[in-house]
């Protein structure tokens, strides 16, 4: 099983999670971040007090996939993120050792 | 707000003559009766009102929203504690020596906790035999004080312990504060007798809060991080609804100071009106010029400014000259928040010094030019505004030098007794939990 971390503009989260649905992914987490790659920040002016504002906002989506359904998911994220300007955002995938569902002490990829 | 007549403890109708008398009318025989109006008192009562909004929650939220989060509560504290302090100490003894008839520096203690003072004690306005219960108008005078010493707090915040907050206004509250009312308000007082204008507080607010809280920003010195870290403001729509309130509130501060429901109130509000709306214009010009884009924090910091400029002003300008006053403010409090305060090189948080201070000084000289008839004020038919400008500019260096100085002891004497500033550790995690044990907002 693959974690998928995916880092996006946060007005693409719905376009995202559409995707993700039809590619037969259903679970998701969402956090709000501030990062930065290349895109720049801004300059603020309050009173003469001026403060750049490296951090931008970004949505983190984490969603933990079977290993068939990786590519699929992949390219449904970055196809609906994607709209080819700097700060578009990256996609992380990591190995995921053992998913367990609480309710009903399932495991592996019954617990997807 | 210049002279108080004090009745005796003995009943409404012996007080009415009494004050008759005692007013010290040009009249020669028969004083005229003494009368108080209904519509007087409720305009008072409602003034006082205002200049409470003004303070909690008008400054309250307009300083809270300029700090980090983790510090709103702290200033949102010292703001209602200092006003509260100071109002009991108000009642306790600041009428009696501000008010009372002393010398010119200093009034007495015949008020003092208010004896002898009644319901039916009356108080003198500006027309010669109108008068106010007398409590109205001590009341009203409380929240003046009130407010500048909650006005100090933004100097020294997010970084003094609260107990030194309080010791600090209480001590200079009783040396700066009441003698500087008494001179310029109270009878026989050192400006009011060399024909100083300051028709609501110029000079006894707002000069006089921009002062003292310089000093405290030198002595506390800069807050950890300044130059470095951000300490962007962390809500600008409360520092909105808290300009906002100041400035409706701040017709209470002017127009009451007319303490009556007349021409003279109606003069002092138009001018509250038009000021501020004419510095709003201005410092929002001069950012978009200077800067490219004119922010809200301009905004409210422009109508502050000229709300400040107008004050001393309000009773005795035209509406024209408002305009001037309210822009030449705005202009002159653009430079104060930024060239004169790296040049005054202290860390005056929430720029008490440079909008109170420098407003309040442009205002108060300002005062003696447009108070001249030929600009539209009231003045008499052979007003000097150079000599008006002279008389004003004394009492500008009075009140710095008075209370610059009984600061800098004041804080000395905080500073020796209980220490000024938090621990570095504690100003690092923010004020609110370290010293109220309270968190403004979840994460």
């Amino acid at each position: 099983m693959k974690l998928i971390t995916s880092i996006i503009r946060p007005y693409k989260l719905d376009e995202v999670r559409e995707a993700l649905a039809q590619a037969g992914v259903s679970g998701l987490t969402v956090t709000e971040v501030r990062g930065f790659g290349r895109q720049k920040g801004h300059t603020e002016l309050y009173r003469g007090a001026e403060y750049v504002v490296d951090f931008l906002p970004k949505i983190k989506v984490e969603a933990v996939v079977p290993d068939e359904l990786l590519e699929a998911a992949t390219e449904a994220i970055a196809g609906a993120a994607r709209t080819g300007k700097v700060g578009d955002g990256k996609i992380f995938v990591s190995e995921v050792t053992q998913v367990i569902r609480i309710r009903t002490a399932e495991e592996g990829v019954d617990a997807l | 707000m210049n002279h108080v007549a004090h009745a005796p403890k003995r009943g409404l109708r012996t007080a009415i003559t009494l004050a008759g008398l005692a007013c010290f009318a040009p009249v020669l025989h028969a004083a005229p009766t003494a009368t108080v109006s209904k519509g007087d008192v409720a305009w008072m009562l409602t003034s006082t009102l205002l200049v409470l909004m003004m303070t909690v929650p008008g400054l309250a939220l307009f300083y809270g929203g300029l700090v980090r989060a983790k510090n709103v509560l702290s200033v949102l504290m010292q703001v209602l504690t200092v006003f509260s302090l100071i109002v009991v100490l108000w009642m306790l003894y600041g009428y009696t020596f501000a008010f009372g008839t002393g010398n010119a520096f200093i009034g007495n203690a015949s008020n003092l906790f208010l004896r002898g003072v009644t319901p039916s004690s009356l108080a003198d306005t500006f027309t010669a035999g109108v008068k106010l219960p007398e409590y109205v108008f001590i009341v009203f005078q409380a929240t003046f004080a009130g407010i500048t010493g909650a006005l100090i707090v933004g100097s020294f915040a997010e970084r003094m312990k609260f107990s030194a907050v309080l010791l600090f206004s209480a001590l200079w509250f009783t040396f700066a504060y009441i003698p500087i009312a008494h001179m310029v308000w109270g009878p026989g007082g050192f400006m009011l007798t060399r024909g100083a204008l300051d028709f609501a507080g110029g000079t006894v607010v707002h000069i006089n809060a921009g002062i003292a809280g310089l000093v405290g920003a030198y002595l506390l010195g800069p807050r950890i991080g300044i130059g470095s870290d951000s300490m962007r403001p962390h809500n600008l729509t409360h520092t909105m609804v808290g300009a906002a309130l100041l400035w409706v509130g701040w017709f209470g501060f002017n127009a009451g100071s007319n303490l009556e429901a007349n021409a003279g109130a109606a003069l002092a509000f138009i001018n509250t009106m038009i000021a501020t709306a004419a510095a709003v214009l201005a410092w929002l010009a001069v950012e978009r010029v200077i800067r490219g884009k004119p922010s809200m924090l301009g905004g409210a910091s422009g109508a502050v400014a000229g709300l400040v400029a107008i004050t001393p002003a309000c009773g005795t300008v035209g509406p024209m000259g408002s305009i001037a006053i309210g822009a030449a403010a705005s202009l002159a409090c653009v430079w104060g928040v930024t060239g004169l305060k790296r040049l005054l090189g202290a860390d005056d948080a929430l720029d008490v010094f440079g909008v109170h201070g420098v407003g309040g000084i442009v205002g108060a000289l300002l005062t003696g030019v447009f108070t001249a008839p030929v600009l539209g004020g009231t003045g008499a038919a052979d007003f000097s505004i150079v000599h008006q400008v002279m008389i004003q500019a004394l009492g500008v260096l009075v009140t710095l030098v008075w209370s610059g100085v009984v600061a800098l002891v004041s804080y000395l004497i905080v500073k020796a007794v209980l220490g000024l500033r938090v621990e570095e550790e504690q100003e690092r995690e923010g004020l609110d939990t370290t010293t109220h044990g309270e968190t403004a907002y979840e994460t």
